[in-house]
């Protein structure tokens, strides 16, 4: 299965100005692609768009080999850079993690899920808590790929760690293509078989092979 | 620097803040019980209470009858009580079926988006459009008036208002990421409107629903003094001021002042409970 962007251009309606040009993007299944850009380059853009959250101006997304279905489980999953806005504040933890179906209770205790968290607000968890819920609601036997959007930028290095151990080793097991968006080289460099870079010598092209070990040897 | 640091102090207030928050609460609290009491007594007075006693017609008001006597020498007390009972029943009646009407088609709107939305906003304008009283007088009177024509006429023409607040709300929480992410989790539009969006609107539903009430009791009473409401031999507050009209001339003040102040009082509170609601709802200005 392939998750493929066509000459994606798009730009948001009340402004004339394009943010992502042309854009040409695939990932096959089981594969971890890293996508590095700058803050403000139209990463999270781009995410959405890959997730179809967002339609593009012009271009496609197609996913090739899987029937298209409106309704029902979407196969490609965006995990959102700020998961305070990811998640219904008039929602318990355990309503919030149970929504697309229970996750299993190993997978519950990997991600470092506590029980006591359960009967909480979002308020009254911490961001990285949270994203931990809003990681494990995607790992779903129905998902084919993940965009992870930042999803690790704002915490400390041993979360960072376990949380992407618990995703990585999920998507091995389930064959899932992961796109790991970032500005975090180190991170990329550590997770992904391949990096594509939004930044470039022509700004917002992605030029899909720049192999991994050329982009940062300071990790 | 060691001075710098002592300086640095946490600031201390008092320990019970006695903000406009707890004025809200403890107005809110008053009103609601003497609401209550109204209806508790007005559920409690029996119907032969309401006694003819041809000795003491149109007594001024004295201790024994507060509020005078009318023509027959029905004691106004309790004529009033009987008539707010009646009115406050109308009231909150009128108010959550407005409310419903305006929950279902507030959500529904956005929800469904595209040409459903569109004839829920045009339905919303024409209604605001054309004036309140004429519309509950003709739906009255092709109801043939009494207690199902009063109802429909308000309802018909109050659900407008709390439909716009609750459609702007859920407009907002459509864009919401967690409803997007809840699409694409597979969930109904029906799981959306009941489980995201519709937590969000209680906090409007409530303060709507309760100021709908005094427009409610105003319309029906209104209504009811020009003669298209309830019928003359109900105990209701319109039938009482349009009966006084007739004494006031000859100086029976007490006929209609008492009343009429009375169901103005009543819907004064439900609006001040609605408003203070609203307050202690909207955090910022909680503890202003
Ligand atoms: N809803 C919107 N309407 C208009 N412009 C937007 C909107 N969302 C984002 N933008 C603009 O699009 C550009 C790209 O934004 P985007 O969020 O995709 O960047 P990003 O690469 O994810 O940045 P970051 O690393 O800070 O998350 C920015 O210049 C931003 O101002
Ligand atoms: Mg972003």
């Amino acid at each position: 299965m392939r998750l493929r962007a066509e000459e994606i251009s798009f730009k948001y309606n009340n402004n004339d100005k394009y943010i992502l040009e042309d854009i040409d993007f695939s990932i096959e299944s089981g594969e971890v692609v890293g996508l590095l850009a700058p803050s403000g380059y139209g990463k999270t853009t781009l995410a959405k768009i890959l997730a179809g959250y967002e339609k593009p101006t012009s271009g496609q997304v197609v996913l090739e080999g899987c029937e298209s279905r409106n309704n029902g489980y979407a196969p490609v999953q965006l995990i959102f850079q700020h998961p305070e806005k990811a998640v219904n504040p008039k929602w318990k933890m355990r309503k919030i993690l149970s929504e697309a179906g229970m996750p299993p209770q190993e997978l519950i205790d990997a991600m470092g899920i506590k029980e006591s968290w359960m009967d909480r607000w979002p308020t009254e968890l911490s961001g990285g808590e949270l994203q931990r819920f809003c990681c494990i609601r995607v790992l779903s036997e129905q998902t084919k790929f993940i965009i992870a959007d930042e999803m690790t930028t704002m915490l400390d290095a041993i979360t960072q760690a376990q949380i992407w151990n618990v995703v990585l080793t999920y998507a091995k097991k389930h064959n899932i293509g992961v796109v790991v968006i970032s500005h975090d080289a180190c991170l990329i460099n550590k997770v992904c078989d391949r990096v594509v870079s939004l930044t470039g010598d022509k700004r917002d092209v992605i030029s899909p092979h720049i192999e991994t070990n050329q982009i940062s040897a300071s990790c | 620097m060691m001075e710098q640091v002592e300086r640095i102090q946490v600031p201390q207030g008092p320990l019970f803040k006695f903000g406009v928050r707890e004025k809200a609460i403890i107005a809110i609290g008053l009103f609601a019980t003497v609401f209550i009491v109204i209806l508790i007594a007005g559920s409690l007075i029996p119907e032969d209470s309401l006694d003819v006693d041809l000795y003491n017609i149109f007594a001024s008001p004295s201790l024994a009858h507060p509020f005078g006597t009318d023509w027959v020498g029905t004691d106004m007390l309790l004529r009033t009580i009987t008539g707010l009972y009646l009115s406050m029943k109308i009231g909150i009646f009128c108010a959550v079926t407005s409310a419903i009407i305006a929950v279902l088609l507030g959500i529904a709107g956005p929800i469904f988006g595209g040409k459903i939305d569109y004839v829920i906003s045009w339905l919303v304008d024409l209604v605001l459009s054309v004036p309140h009283t004429l519309v509950i007088i003709l739906v009255s009177i092709a109801c043939g008036g009494g207690l199902t024509g009063i109802v429909i006429g308000v309802t018909v023409t109050h659900w407008t208002s709390l439909t716009r607040v609750i459609r702007a709300e859920v407009m907002q929480v459509k864009e919401m990421e967690y409803t997007k992410i809840s699409r694409k989790f597979g969930k109904s539009k029906l799981f959306i409107a009941r489980e995201h969006v519709f937590p969000h609107v209680i906090p409007q539903l409530v303060v709507g629903t309760v100021l709908i009430f005094p427009h409610a009791i105003l319309h029906e009473a209104s209504i009811t003094f020009l003669g298209f409401g309830l019928p003359p031999h109900e105990p209701a507050i319109g039938v009482i001021l349009s009966e006084s009209m007739k004494y006031l001339t000859s100086g029976k003040w007490w006929l209609a002042f008492f009343p009429g102040a009375s169901l103005v009082l009543v819907s004064m509170m439900v609006e001040n409970i609605g408003r203070n609601i609203e307050k202690i709802i909207n955090q910022k200005t909680a503890y202003m």
